[in-house]
């Protein structure tokens, strides 16, 4: 085997767990291969591949973003109030992922302009976002919105099959694959998380890639709290609480080092599927929500450690 | 002790790295070991060290096959290796790192007063008494962190010491004192293994030579017997030409011209013109401000006093990629941590700094790259099976062709080299040399920092010497020799 053929196979050892654990589950469920579970399995896991997707930029730099769920959870309540306020929901909706972009903003600016670690930096901004929604909900979920826009968004059907997350999930893919594989700023992203100080020599606005990236993150978050409030149609000033862990076990999943430089945004689709289907085929097969912690638990720590043991 | 190493190959998976392998080393001998990077030397020293082991040969120690399974094996029989990235723990103090996981202990817990006149015991046995004990490793100069090696692989009681590339980070004082140990050990019977790419320090200090090229024993050489011509043939197997080849070039009118330049407390009064087509050697000891007046011009250190003119304009560069944008280059004097992303592809490492010109509206057009890395790749003579390798995969050499290649895709104004033929092999040295002529002929102003006195008075036009930050003078290179050289950058008249 050639060291091109090992990486490329290395490359898709997620991919062939998913075919794997998808054929597992198949063989010993009988309603797990249905085209309406998979949709539903699909939109189970837009909302953590939309933050996955922001997330993976982060990770690519060598960073960390802890406060996407915080950041989820201020950009619904901003929403809602605007809608109980009486705005347009098109106009809210766009709102809040704003306010999501601005947020990460913020962080970046720490992390880029303060020199603060970004694991420091953002666990920091998660505590000060989560308060920031209490207040403003004061503490109580903000219900009732009249708005078939905003109750499409994930709650919708595209050709009566295809749920609108879903459809927004696969958008964003596409997107973001363009934009690491195709742009200079993805490139940029790849020399700054690979080699910060030779980027930095070479003409790389290291910041302004890092603030961009951490402002992608916060907006990617804030759409899917967008997609979270519109299914539950409530906007809760807790939601999203430990929804950077899975995300970050997605990106890990899917075999982008946490050292930065090395990743791709196709391993995080197939991380967030693997722990989607995962999470499904449990269900479906009835294992308490006891053991189903142990098993993910289980599965991400051996997907690491066969990665790992193979980079050897 | 006398060690003898008979057939040694190895193969890393389809790749064989050593060949059938000799290599005779005596007691109380200097033994070069030379040849072109990716030639075999590190991973016969590694196999001495047991940290590979062989596929076949043999290794004897005074005539008894031995087996080195481990680098605990090799500590044994009293063979010891400072690496070129040397390996102390820089905020452990020196006796710490001298005792690391052998620590001398008293009722369980941990002698200090014995490890710490045992560690000056050993430095004042390398020279080194002046040194702190208590000192944190990370505070000494890359020099005296040489010496608490040394004296840590005497501790250990080491009768053969390898050498990497000793002397590579080295100001020309820790060299002298560096040569003066190595002498006494030598008149102690210790055998030294000296692995190096520069040919004047090899002649001055070694007794043998032993060359490999492409995993291959060429031939070992009596140095009062041989000559620079005959090793260089030997490492690459053909004749090389001239070492440094000669340039023809018009020079122009002024590029850059540079006004009693100052930085935050590292150079101060720095003031030369560099013209179209010349090249400015910048020579000088370790941290007397060579690389700093580069860094300044680029962005990287602040500039806080001086004007700075680039074709008749001020330069105003606050940042490097505003210095990129006024048309200035700047070859980095680390390529592993400064100048390349290892884990990135050749093409795009290549194409790091300009990749904007394959580019419309943020996106790259693929084909305009591959194009433009091709043609770099072929113009540098870039030796890589594939541009979409790994460019860790390359040897040293290429690998500092793809930095040059970074650059060349629009050539700068003014291109600042710092140490740009440093850890490459003789081949590829004359190679780089080949480019910087032809970057001169093309009318670009080259600045070139160097350690290696040859190398500065070879290839430059005019040399700017430097001494404790400040400038000691501008010497033609037509006129200049080392001796001259020298004594202005010690301060001398």
């Amino acid at each position: 085997m050639t060291p091109q053929q090992k990486a490329t196979l290395q490359k898709l050892g997620p991919f062939l767990a998913l075919l794997l654990v998808g054929a597992g589950l198949a063989f010993m469920s009988p309603d797990f291969l249905t085209v309406g579970n998979l949709m539903n399995v699909l939109r189970q896991v837009s909302i953590n591949a939309l933050i996955a997707f922001g997330m993976t930029l982060v990770i690519l730099l060598g960073g960390i973003d802890l406060s996407v769920g915080s950041i989820l959870a201020l950009a619904s309540v901003l929403t809602a109030m605007m809608m109980r306020a009486g705005y347009d929901p098109m106009f809210a909706t766009l709102a809040g992922v704003f306010a999501g972009a601005v947020m990460g903003c913020v962080n970046g600016l720490i992390v880029a302009k303060g020199k603060v670690a970004p694991f420091i930096a953002t666990l920091g901004m998660m505590t000060v976002l989560r308060g920031l929604s209490l207040v403003f909900s004061n503490g109580s979920p903000i219900t009732g919105f009249q708005s078939d826009f905003f109750s499409m968004l994930g709650g919708g059907y595209v050709a009566g099959l295809i749920p609108v997350p879903v459809v927004w999930t696969l958008l964003m893919f596409a997107l973001f694959w363009f934009v690491l594989k195709k742009t200079v700023f993805g490139r940029h992203v790849y020399a700054t998380g690979g080699n910060a100080e030779a980027a930095l020599l070479s003409g790389v606005k290291t910041d302004r890639v890092q603030i961009g990236v951490y402002t992608i993150s916060g907006a990617m978050a804030a759409m899917a709290g967008m997609v979270l409030t519109s299914r539950l149609n409530s906007a809760q000033p807790t939601a999203g609480m430990g929804y950077e862990l899975d995300a970050i076990a997605a990106v890990v999943l899917g075999g982008t080092s946490l050292a930065g430089g090395r990743g791709w945004i196709f391993g995080t689709l197939v991380g967030v599927l693997l722990i989607g289907v995962l999470n499904n085929g449990l269900n479906l097969l009835g294992v308490s929500s006891f053991y189903q912690q142990v098993i993910k638990g289980s599965v991400i720590l051996l997907a690491v450690l066969i990665d790992r043991g193979s980079k050897k | 002790m006398q060690i003898k190493m008979s057939g040694i190959s190895k193969a890393f998976g389809p790749v064989k790295v050593l060949e059938g392998v000799d290599f005779a080393l005596a007691a109380g001998e200097i033994h070069a070991l030379m040849g072109e990077n990716g030639a075999g030397k590190s991973t016969l020293m590694k196999i001495l060290c047991g940290v590979y082991q062989a596929d076949a040969g043999t290794i004897e120690v005074d005539g008894h096959a031995v087996q080195i399974h481990s680098t605990t094996d090799s500590e044994h029989l009293g063979i010891a290796i400072i690496h070129q990235e040397l390996n102390l723990i820089p905020q452990l103090s020196v006796m710490e790192n001298l005792f690391l996981a052998r620590e001398p202990r008293r009722f369980g817990v941990i002698d200090s007063g014995r490890m710490r006149r045992e560690t000056q015991h050993w430095l004042a046995l390398v020279g080194a008494g002046q040194i702190d004990p208590d000192i944190e490793a990370g505070k000494l100069s890359i020099g005296q962190q040489q010496m608490v090696e040394i004296a840590k692989a005497l501790s250990l009681n080491a009768q053969v010491l390898i050498m990497d590339e000793p002397t590579a980070a080295l100001t020309e004082r820790e060299i002298e004192k560096l040569f003066g140990i190595m002498a006494d050990l030598k008149a102690k019977g210790v055998a030294i293994v000296y692995v190096s790419h520069r040919m004047e320090e090899i002649f001055r200090v070694s007794d043998k030579i032993s060359v490999l090229r492409d995993g291959q024993f060429v031939g070992e050489r009596v140095i009062a017997e041989t000559g620079f011509d005959e090793i260089v043939r030997l490492m690459v197997g053909r004749e090389l030409g001239d070492r440094f080849p000669k340039r023809a070039v018009e020079i122009g009118t002024v590029r850059l011209a540079v006004n009693d330049l100052a930085d935050q407390g590292n150079i101060a009064g720095i003031g030369f013109e560099v013209h179209a087509g010349e090249v400015l050697g910048v020579a000088g000891l370790m941290g007397a401000g060579r690389s700093e007046i580069l860094k300044t011009l680029f962005g990287v250190n602040r500039r806080t006093h001086g004007e700075v003119m680039l074709d008749g304009q001020a330069l105003v560069a606050r940042t490097p990629s505003q210095a990129i944008a006024a048309g200035i280059g700047f070859v980095t004097e680390d390529r592993k941590s400064q100048g390349l992303v290892l884990g990135m592809s050749v093409r795009e490492n290549a194409t790091l700094v300009h990749l904007s010109r394959y580019a419309h509206g943020g996106v790259v057009n693929g084909r305009a790259e591959s194009a433009a890395v091709a043609r770099l790749v072929d113009e540098l003579h870039i030796r890589t099976r594939d541009a979409e390798l790994d460019v860790k995969s390359l040897s040293g050499g290429n690998q500092q062709k793809v930095v040059f290649a970074k650059w060349l895709a629009n050539p700068p104004k003014v291109l600042l080299l710092d140490e740009p033929t440093r850890g490459v092999d003789v081949g590829g040295k004359a190679e780089i040399y080949h480019i910087i002529n032809r970057l001169a002929a093309a009318g670009v102003a080259i600045v070139m920092v160097s350690s290696e006195l040859p190398e500065v008075l070879a290839m430059s036009d005019r040399i700017l010497v430097m001494h404790q930050g400040r400038q000691a003078g501008i010497f033609s290179a037509a006129d200049a020799t080392q001796e001259t050289i020298m004594t202005a950058a010690t301060g001398g008249n």
